[in-house]
């Protein structure tokens, strides 16, 4: 692998010269890192939607998508082909190139934040310092495609859709961050990679924060619902009020891309869970266990499972919260819990505490 | 001409256009998102400086929070374009005047010897395992103590101030107490009563009482 890199570098360097060399293969390596994260995690969400269908169906005793190939496996691919050949309608009096940006600002922000995600040590696009700071930022983005969409479609169920969106992503944002600045301050840095090293130990699943950040982790799983408009706070859609919220409007191609945004940011809130609570690629394991002790890629992906298939449960599970519930639980409870908890997690991280055990298990390296 | 220079030149330049569009858009939403998109430029041009802390902050706080309620208000206002417009001759005078001051005052503090781009010497690229944030921290936590002490101060009057003017009970609002909904039990809400047949049974030999 580094002998091939090696080798493209060398041929680049040679094809543009020594100005312009370094740069390209700065360019060919970020593309390559690029289309090796996007092109699984694309397809992760193509298949997310069918196993979200599945995993419902099981849980509420149907039978769920079993038509379309062996057990409805080319669900996903029938449903892509079906919206890419409808028709792309535009409302009269919608303000037509904010009507088409607003897909666009919905997604790029998911598929952007990416670029700072470490899958394993040295895996990552561009390894930040600040890179909790980048995912913070670029999520806060998301909301965008989401106002602009339900303002540019001149309907009045978008707009209230949007309306309720943007109050709703505004409150849980300020929980959310409350939740990372506690990840962050556990794990001493902002960047990724070194929060999950610092979970490592010799106690395995008990050094990882999830136990002395748990009202955190709930926080922040809770509040990526939210986030993500998600049940069962997917109120900015609301069918049942709304027919479908902000992308009332959208059809074919459009509406498909607010749903790959809607679900690249599901497995983000997922990967961030992982590597901030749950040690990440670090295995729950002693290492003396062989393959099963090794830290990997393996681990972190089995971690993503489980709160992937955790936003399906909750979704098959809970009713709808009501609007004003949903405002009290984001400021009334949420915020004031992670605050509290901010000042707990500086105080186990004082200096006689923390080298004390329980604490010097997290606080104490 | 480097990278970081044509970088500079096209975020400066969408810096300009967007900052101009904001004026210039009838449309207020329209102006909104063209401030987005110069906030957003401006994150840019500081990253260039090497100052990410700053440049990300800003847009997680104008871009991802000030800006959303911005656009929130701005799109529920019923505004009329044409009623924005009147005026606008009438005004011209005293606005450019406002606007030359200020350009004027701009010259001339950074024409001056103490702020001039002369003055301040590129501070060039910081040296490795340099953490923006880690000595943000430290000034702010350390040498600035007392300062931002009192800029939190003032912003929690100004938070308790916005809340005390807007706040309003109400008197036909009827409130949830979620407190009181979790501690109903089923002893004080179900009562069950032993309701007697409305006809009675005709005694029969073998029935129990």
């Amino acid at each position: 692998m580094t002998e091939l890199a090696a080798t493209m570098q060398g041929a680049l360097q040679g094809w543009f010269g020594p100005v312009w060399g370094p740069h390209a293969w700065t360019v060919a390596k970020s593309l390559a890192g690029i289309v090796a994260v996007l092109v699984p995690l694309l397809l992760t969400v193509l298949y997310y939607q069918l196993v979200e269908r599945w995993v419902i169906g099981w849980i509420q005793v149907r039978k769920g998508p079993n038509r379309v190939g062996w057990k409805g496996v080319l669900q996903p691919i029938a449903d892509a082909i079906k919206l890419l050949m409808k028709e792309r309608i535009v409302p009269a009096g919608a303000s037509k190139g904010l009507f088409f940006l607003a897909p666009i600002v919905a997604v790029a922000p998911a598929l952007a934040v990416w670029a700072v995600v470490p899958f394993a040590p040295g895996w990552v696009i561009a390894d930040v310092d600040a890179g909790l700071l980048v995912v913070l930022a670029m999520t806060s983005m998301g909301v965008y495609g989401i106002i602009i969409a339900g303002w540019a479609s001149n309907s009045k169920y978008a707009f209230l859709g949007a309306m309720r969106s943007a109050a709703q992503v505004v409150a849980y944002e300020i929980a959310m961050g409350f939740a990372l600045v506690g990840a962050l301050m556990a794990g001493q840095s902002l960047n990724l990679t070194e929060i999950v090293m610092r979970q490592d130990g010799r106690y395995g699943l008990l050094e990882w924060f999830w136990l002395p950040l748990a009202p955190f982790f709930v926080v922040y799983f809770i509040a990526g619902l939210a986030e993500t408009n998600r049940h069962p706070f997917d109120v900015a859609e609301g069918e049942s009020e709304l027919v479908a919220g902000f992308h009332v409007e959208y059809s074919g191609m459009t509406f498909a891309v607010f749903f790959l945004a809607e679900y690249a940011n599901m497995i983000l809130v997922s990967t961030l869970a992982s590597l901030l609570f749950l040690g990440g690629w670090l295995s729950p394991f002693p290492a003396a266990w062989g393959i099963l002790g090794a830290p990997g890629i393996g681990w972190l992906l089995v971690k993503i499972a489980f709160f992937m298939f955790l936003f399906l449960w909750v979704r098959a599970s809970f009713p709808r919260y009501r609007y004003d519930q949903i405002m009290r639980l984001g400021w009334k409870v949420f915020i004031p819990v992670t605050l509290v908890w901010i000042a707990v997690t500086g105080v186990m991280m004082l200096e006689p505490l923390a080298s004390l055990p329980p604490f010097s298990i997290w606080f104490g390296k | 001409m480097n990278l970081p220079l044509a970088a500079f030149y096209v975020a400066a330049a969408v810096l300009l256009l967007a900052a101009l569009r904001v004026i210039t858009s009838r449309n207020p939403v329209h102006a909104a998102l063209w401030l987005v998109a110069a906030f957003f430029s401006a994150a840019c041009l500081w990253l260039l400086l090497y100052a990410e802390f700053l440049a990300i902050v800003l847009v997680l706080v104008y871009v991802g929070a000030v800006m959303v309620l911005f656009l929130f208000v701005v799109m529920m206002l019923d505004i009329s374009f044409d009623k924005l417009r009147e005026g606008f001759w009438r005004h011209l005078p005293l606005a450019g005047g406002i606007g030359f001051l200020m350009a004027l005052e701009m010259a001339l503090v950074l024409s001056s010897r103490e702020f001039g781009a002369g003055a301040v010497p590129s501070p060039g690229a910081p040296p490795a395992g340099h953490s923006n944030t880690k000595e943000l921290g430290r000034l702010i936590y350390t040498d600035y103590v007392f300062p931002f002490e009192l800029a939190a101060v003032v912003l929690l009057v100004a938070i308790v101030a916005a809340i005390a003017l807007t706040l309003r009970r109400r008197k036909e609002t009827r409130y949830q107490d979620p407190a009181e909904q979790l501690a109903a039990t089923k002893a004080g809400r179900l009562k069950i009563v032993k309701v007697a047949p409305e006809r009675p049974a005709a005694p029969a030999q073998d029935a129990k009482p």
